[in-house]
């Protein structure tokens, strides 16, 4: 199960990880529907672009921009948090959205918790493989942590400054 | 001062009941402490030694009456009847329970105040010139920008989970009092040839243990693109900052690896997508703002006072405390105080239950009901009559507040050290309290002048032992507390970095070795030379030379009363000036 759409929903997409003895350009990849690392998309594009259900994910390391010419290729992309304190997935997630235009699934895998969503949600994610040993219903809930927010993000295209009339001086 | 509006009140809100339930979820188990620690830091709250530690933003250092009055009540209902000013305008509570923090954050909200990203890597309280808005020196009041940059940073979605902490400071006037040059941004407004207002930008300055002094990115940035300026360097240093060394992840290591030519190009690049964008501030915005930064209804006063000219002939006490601790003021007639918290025998920084009240009356009565927090410890009334100014001095003495030592010795920047802090290897607080003890002659200290001694109780340089014209660091040797000693920081206009004398030393030997130091200074100065000077102008090397010339005295007995209550076991689950005034 995965939340998407603010909603829990069954999932099929099986997530590929790399072992320490493969290497991406001789990985098999399974059949089925299938979220590949980039670097195997990017050594196996050939054979992967005839397949149907193809996704991607990213690292923290990797850059948007690596996806720039590929976006319609996949169902899915996802952005891989190792840890949930490592931030760089958002803004892989804000490159993804507003200076790439993706507009399918941005899914977070990895250390994904309840407490780091509704910034997830906020920068573009719009699907959450949440850490299996937690609750996934009790995640959910992290989604709707605040109703008004400052900044312009993805979600938000303007600043609060911009979007409502605030509050005047004395 | 800045009021929150429905939306400031809103989200506020939303974030104590979410920390509230993150709370809980703790005291269930639901959350391992390894997940809830990052989210109680990124709401103020650090395990300490002998209990949490709650830390409380003032933004930008500006505080209402009503707003220290709440610092004191929390203080008394939920801790020891004190409070701790840090050196980035911040208070700090040392005796939290966790189960208290979220009603101490709804106690704060009704003032509007918070704990928001006082601490994990994400961006900080955004610090200010103290005498912002009254200073003579003021190019522009950069509080209605430090402002719009604290609503930026609240929980900005892309940027709270950096690399490492991020701390931005803001100066308006031309003498840098926020000490900018040793953030990781700071931003100095200036005006250009045409008028126009915009920030001269310094990126990647700190301390701890790798000390740099910030280098310039950009020496005009319209105001307006500030914003979107300042989230292109974050981005840079979201996606480029190292993440596999604690230690090697600050902003100004990533500046050093990749040069600031190749830095700048990254920020430029990323800059080009946004500028002039939806974040672009606008007029109405800034002018919105502004509004609540108005100057108060000043009177029409002569520039100097006849009767305080009186009072300091008949009071060589009153007169000191003016030419220490009263500043100069844009407005004829009025001026700015600084409120010492440095009086000898108390910990710097701190302030008691009774002391905040009466500060908060203070104000009151005296500075339009608000008060300034400094990144020197100190509180400031910024709007005081110069005819006020002797009642003021009156009732300030009374209260423990009115030592005449700003700028001088035992005006002492200190962070709270082993006494509280997990991290420190060494006490600083009762070394702060030795050396002050030891330099208490008020004459002794006026003759040396104006010097800065900076103290840390470990190298993550809360005490800014760095840029101290004297700096002092505790280092932890096989389990013992030592201390090395730099000379030659320095902060504001012409910072520099302290160079280390020489081998460490022990407790008791601390505060000789500051009197040695200073034995050379008066030695060795011309009419007027500050210490600085003298060690710009003379080196380090007979500074150094006296010190070791003799084996320092290790005799407890001259490292006054709080070493020898240390040395005969003292018990530190109450630390010994917790008792206060």
């Amino acid at each position: 199960m995965i939340i998407k759409n603010k909603a829990i929903a069954a999932d099929d997409w099986t997530v590929l990880r790399l072992d320490k003895s493969d290497t991406p350009n001789d990985v098999v990849v399974p059949n089925g529907k299938i979220i590949v690392p980039l670097k195997v998309w990017q050594t196996q594009r050939d054979a992967l672009r005839a397949r149907t259900g193809l996704g991607v994910w990213l690292a923290g390391d990797e850059r948007a921009e690596e996806l720039k010419n590929d976006l319609a290729m996949f169902s899915v992309i996802a952005v891989d948090f190792p840890k949930f304190a490592d931030g760089r997935g958002y803004t892989i997630a804000r490159h993804l959205r507003t200076r790439l235009g993706y507009t399918g699934e941005l899914r977070a895998i990895g250390d994904v918790l309840r407490d780091q969503m509704f910034y997830m949600q906020r920068v573009g994610f719009d699907a959450f493989a949440t850490r299996s040993d937690k609750d996934i219903g009790a995640a959910l809930k992290g989604l709707n942590d605040f109703s008004v927010t400052y900044q312009a993000s993805s979600d938000e295209k303007l600043p609060l400054f911009r979007r409502v009339q605030r509050g005047g001086g004395l | 001062m800045y009021r929150y509006d429905n939306f400031d009140h809103q989200i506020t809100g939303q974030r104590i009941a979410q920390f509230g339930d993150q709370v809980r979820r703790r005291l269930s188990g639901e959350l391992t402490e390894d997940e809830f620690r990052i989210l109680r830091l990124h709401n103020g709250l650090y395990l300490q030694v002998h209990a949490y530690m709650l830390r409380v933003a003032v933004p930008y250092g500006l505080l209402s009456s009503a707003q220290m009055r709440m610092l004191a009540t929390i203080s008394r209902k939920y801790d020891r009847d004190y409070g701790h000013f840090s050196t980035r305008q911040n208070v700090q509570f040392n005796w939290i329970r966790l189960e208290d923090a979220p009603a101490i954050l709804a106690d704060l909200a009704r003032v509007e105040m918070h704990a928001n990203q006082t601490s994990g890597n994400c961006i900080r309280n955004i610090t200010c010139d103290e005498f912002a808005g009254v200073a003579q020196d003021e190019i522009v009041d950069p509080r209605p920008y430090a402002e719009i940059l604290r609503q930026w940073s609240t929980f900005h979605p892309e940027f709270a989970y950096l690399p490492r902490k991020f701390k931005i400071a803001i100066t308006g006037a031309s003498a840098d009092r926020a000490a900018t040059a040793v953030h990781d941004i700071g931003l100095a407004a200036v005006k250009n040839a045409q008028g126009k207002i915009g920030f001269r930008v310094l990126v990647g300055g700190g301390l701890g243990r790798t000390p740099i002094l910030g280098t310039e990115i950009c020496d005009f940035v319209p105001w307006q693109h500030v914003i979107t300026y300042l989230e292109s360097i974050v981005r840079v240093y979201n996606e480029y900052g190292r993440r596999d060394n604690l230690y090697k992840a600050r902003i100004k290591i990533l500046v050093k690896a990749i040069g600031i030519d190749e830095f700048r190009r990254r920020v430029e690049a990323d800059w080009q997508h946004t500028r002039d964008g939806p974040c672009t501030i606008t007029v109405e915005e800034l002018n919105r703002v502004a509004a609540f930064f108005t100057a108060p209804d000043y009177e029409q006063l002569p520039e100097h006072n006849a009767a305080m000219a009186a009072q300091k002939s008949e009071s060589r006490a009153f007169s000191n405390w003016v030419q220490r601790n009263v500043k100069p003021h844009k407005v004829p007639g009025y001026a700015a105080v600084v409120l010492s918290l440095k009086k000898t025998g108390i910990a710097p920084g701190d302030a008691t239950a009774v002391q905040m009240d009466a500060a908060a009356d203070l104000a009151e009565r005296f500075s339009y009901g608000e008060l300034r927090v400094t990144h020197m410890q100190n509180l400031v009334l910024a709007d005081v009559k110069q005819s006020d100014l002797f009642d003021l001095w009156l009732a300030a003495r009374e209260l423990g507040m009115a030592t005449p030592n700003i700028g001088l010795l035992t005006d002492i920047i200190c962070c709270p050290g082993g006494d509280f802090c997990s991290l420190a290897n060494a006490r600083s607080i009762p070394l702060a309290k030795a050396i002050a003890e030891r330099f208490d002659n008020l004459d002794f200290q006026h003759d040396i002048g104006e010097i800065e001694l900076n103290m840390s109780g470990c190298m993550n340089a809360c005490g800014h032992h760095h840029v101290g014209n004297i700096g002092i660091l505790g280092v932890d040797k096989d389990g013992e507390e030592w201390y090395q000693v730099s000379i030659g920081g320095a902060q504001g206009n012409d910072s520099s970095l302290g160079k280390v004398i020489g081998r460490s030393f022990t407790f008791a030997q601390t505060p000789e070795v500051v009197g040695r130091l200073l034995e050379v200074y008066v030695r060795e100065r011309f009419a007027d030379e500050r210490f600085i000077d003298t060690v710009r102008r003379i080196g380090p090397i007979p500074f150094k030379d006296h010190v070791y010339a003799a084996p320092v005295n290790d005799d407890q007995a001259l490292a006054g009363e709080e070493y020898r209550l240390l040395a005969a076991g003292a018990n530190h689950d109450t630390p010994l000036y917790a008792s206060g005034v």
